[in-house]
């Protein structure tokens, strides 16, 4: 066995007592994770949606105006006219953001001098930064 | 100095190769700067190979068996390999930017951005 | 049960094999496709299980030595050599094994895939070559030993991804993008190769193992060093370096587009290698650290940032791979930049490290299914644009269930495995610095809004009347997203096995400097 697995297996007798499930237990330093629970919490929380779901109406006609959607009256509009696409999602964080997006944008210009001139020009400053400190 | 003159060769080709792909707009130009600059690097590695009255490493007629490594030969031969695949490729891609787009200038090859 | 063949030259087989099925390939395309798509599924599938056989083998055995051109791995010094392993040297140790992991399951998966969502296209024999030398390229990159060796395998990879990249033209668009990839990498390419000139000059030896014996870091050994650094931050997309990377990556079919993904997290294995390998202590590891912290930084905003607004889906996609590697850059950096302080190193250090590496399996993986989804869509109704789609949850119920679990495990929801590793990297970094830690999350919460929209967009609201006749995608496309799925969820749920077997020995290999140098000169 390498010594970093005995290591890491001592660290783990001392830090976690119950040995419930070696697999899943991920140590992180400061804590532990394990998705089993977690796991298990969301099935039950799936059975409960389930129950609730199962104890809905049933007795409805298909395809006639009881199954269509209620909207005051007024007639369907058409599946394109629904459907919110994706232009017009998170317009209002953009706008509340559009100082920094104005400068950042731009600086994705295309052009392949410019992809060039960054690369040479981070290599020069990490040479200044490099050499300065060492 | 005079033994420096490969090295200060080598800059002085470094400086001209970048110079040409930051500043043409020409692909095929861009495509040039690409090529001296690999120049550049091939000059490089072949003046780290020079030894002063230094023997090929082959050994028929040869005076004696202290020899020059041949590594800086055989890694500036892989380079030039590899550097004749990239200039075809780089050439095929002018190609085809030429065809489709009916222009090598690199102000107009921006497509793709943001 | 395996022949002890296989096993002891499996370093040089995963090579070979695909190199040479490379190029018969399209000589058994001439007979007909369906023995090509046999011809080149078997090939990939050969490859596979020896690269992980070899990785098993290391994972057990310890980190391997492959000397070409000598019987046995003890003769990696010739005896009149002067002490300079002169041969080329394959040194497979943790690292290089889970690399070689990744590339193994990404490479079968994504075959899997391209065998029938590339059917209808022309030019195949050309793509499947191509295909197969972009895996020997990154086989190549993470097993050498050799730095020489090493930047031979780089340009193979992109020599191949850049034809790969410009494969379907697209009325010149692609071929642009792969101009820029190809522009850039050979710059980059050739700045590695100073720099592989500077270490022979100095140190008279090609071999990493070599070459970190004698490091000096002197003025040389910096530049050589930034050189490196930049080249391959540049490889793997780091902001504000990473402008051909949503360029290339929207443009490449999506196959080629998931293994690009692989190919720049075998940059990013070259650029810890350099820092850890060939350099560790000597080098300043506060102000190293810090640049590829910052870089990390940097890219997780600035990728998240831009890819909010997108509105071609692959492009977005590629904004987000910038984001995801600027977490691995953070978390490997942070284990740098405390490299030489043990205590430190132990309190959080290795966990960042791990944490980070942990991410670049994660990432190629979810990522990897992402891009392959992205092509399934596209294969159907033939648009990247997200404001084209929509409803697409009624008939690609597969697909959308696939895009699901990779989503969630991109913005590192539990119970999938981005979760995992960016746990990991929050709880270190925190200790190493706070604001850090509080970035990244940031970071997350904004690679879950994008998913959401880009979910909502695609999947939710109705049928609509132009995609009423969309059919599910093809089985062979499922099974290569199902399998990248599979490895997303077993690894979210059990990641205290994988960290512990495959990611612990990776870090700690990587930071042990002793152990790989002695691997190749002996006890020294």
């Amino acid at each position: 066995m390498p010594w970093w697995t005995r290591a890491r297996i001592s660290a783990r007798s001392s830090e976690v007592h119950e040995t419930m499930d070696l697999t899943s237990t991920l140590l992180t330093g400061a804590g532990s994770w394990n998705p089993l629970p977690w796991v298990l919490g969301m099935v039950v929380a799936a059975i409960i949606a389930w129950l609730i779901y199962s104890m809905g109406e049933k007795g409805y006609k298909a395809g006639t105006a009881q199954a269509e959607p209620f909207i005051s009256g007024n007639p369907e509009p058409e599946k394109g006219m629904v459907h919110v696409r994706a232009g017009n999602l998170y317009w209002g964080y953009l706008e509340a953001l559009k100082g920094y997006y104005d400068r950042l944008v731009p600086l994705h210009t295309g052009d392949l001098h410019d992809y060039v001139l960054w690369y040479l020009g981070i290599t020069a400053l990490f040479l200044v930064l490099v050499v300065i400190s060492a | 100095m005079f033994w420096n003159l490969p090295l200060i060769a080598v800059v002085v080709l470094t400086i001209i190769a970048l110079a040409i792909i930051v500043f043409k707009k020409n692909l095929i130009k861009v495509f040039l700067g690409i090529v001296i600059l690999e120049s550049a690097v091939n000059l490089f590695l072949i003046s780290l190979g020079y030894r002063e009255g230094g023997i090929a490493p082959i050994y028929t007629n040869a005076p004696s068996t202290a020899m020059v490594l041949p590594t800086p030969q055989a890694l500036t031969l892989t380079s030039i390999v590899i550097g004749v695949a990239t200039s075809a490729l780089l050439l095929s891609f002018a190609i085809i930017i030429w065809k489709k787009y009916g222009t090598i200038d690199i102000d107009r090859i921006r497509r793709l951005k943001e | 049960m395996i022949p002890s063949f296989i096993v002891e030259n499996s370093p040089a087989l995963m090579v070979i094999v695909p190199l040479v099925a490379a190029f018969i390939t399209p000589f058994i395309g001439r007979i007909s496709s369906g023995i090509r798509s046999l011809w080149v599924g078997g090939a990939m599938a050969v490859t596979s299980a020896i690269t992980l056989i070899l990785a098993f083998d290391v994972y057990s055995a310890g980190t391997r030595l492959y000397v070409f051109g000598a019987r046995a791995a003890s003769a990696a010094i010739p005896p009149d050599s002067g002490g300079i392993p002169i041969r080329i040297i394959f040194e497979v140790d943790p690292m290089s094994a889970l690399m070689l992991v990744i590339t193994a399951v990404s490479g079968f998966a994504i075959v899997l895939y391209s065998l029938s969502s590339e059917r209808s296209h022309t030019g195949l024999e050309s793509y499947y070559t191509l295909y197969l030398l972009m895996i020997t390229g990154i086989l190549g990159m993470v097993s050498t030993g050799d730095i020489f060796n090493f930047f031979v395998f780089l340009e193979i990879l992109s020599l191949a991804s850049a034809g790969l990249i410009a494969y379907r033209i697209d009325g010149g668009v692609a071929v642009e993008a792969a101009l820029k990839y190809f522009v850039l990498s050979t710059i980059g390419a050739l700045a590695i190769l100073v720099a592989i000139g500077i270490y022979y000059g100095e140190y008279n030896a090609l071999n990493m193992a070599m070459i970190a014996a004698r490091m000096q870091f002197s003025l040389l050994d910096q530049v050589a060093l930034v050189l490196i650094i930049a080249a391959l931050a540049m490889k793997c997309g780091a902001v504000p370096m990473h402008f051909w990377t949503p360029d290339a990556y929207s443009m490449a079919p999506s196959s080629i587009t998931a293994l690009l993904v692989v190919a720049s997290q075998a940059s990013l294995y070259g650029l810890f290698r350099t820092v850890f390998s060939l350099y560790n202590v000597t080098l300043n590891a506060v102000t190293v650290g810090w640049l590829i912290i910052i870089l990390g930084v940097l890219s997780m905003v600035v990728g998240v940032t831009m890819a909010i607004p997108q509105k071609n889906v692959k492009r977005l996609m590629a904004y987000h791979a910038v984001s995801q590697t600027g977490y691995m850059l953070l978390g490997v950096g942070v284990g740098l930049a405390v490299l030489g302080n043990q205590s430190l190193l132990d309190a959080f250090g290795y966990m960042a490290m791990e944490g980070g590496i942990f991410h670049i399996i994660n990432h190629a993986m979810y990522k990897g299914l992402l891009f392959l989804t992205a092509g399934a869509i596209f294969l159907r109704i033939g648009t990247y644009n997200l404001n084209r789609m929509g409803g697409l949850g009624h008939s690609m119920k597969w697909t959308m269930v696939f895009f699901v679990i990779g989503a969630l495990a991109i913005a590192g929801i539990p119970p999938f495995n981005g979760f995992a590793s960016k746990l990991m990297i929050y709880e270190s970094v925190f200790v190493f610095n706070p604001l850090l830690a509080v970035i990244a999350m940031v970071v997350s919460i904004l690679t879950l809004a994008s998913f959401v929209k880009v979910f909502h967009s695609i999947f939710m609201g109705p049928k609509l009347p132009e995609f009423a006749d969309v059919k599910e995608a093809p089985m062979p496309m499922l099974l290569g997203m199902g399998i990248l799925a599979l490895v997303v969820v077993l690894f979210g749920l059990f990641p205290g096995i994988v960290v512990e077997s495959l990611i612990t020995p990776a870090a700690h290999a990587l930071v042990d400097q002793g152990a790989y140098i002695s691997a190749v000169l002996g006890g020294a």
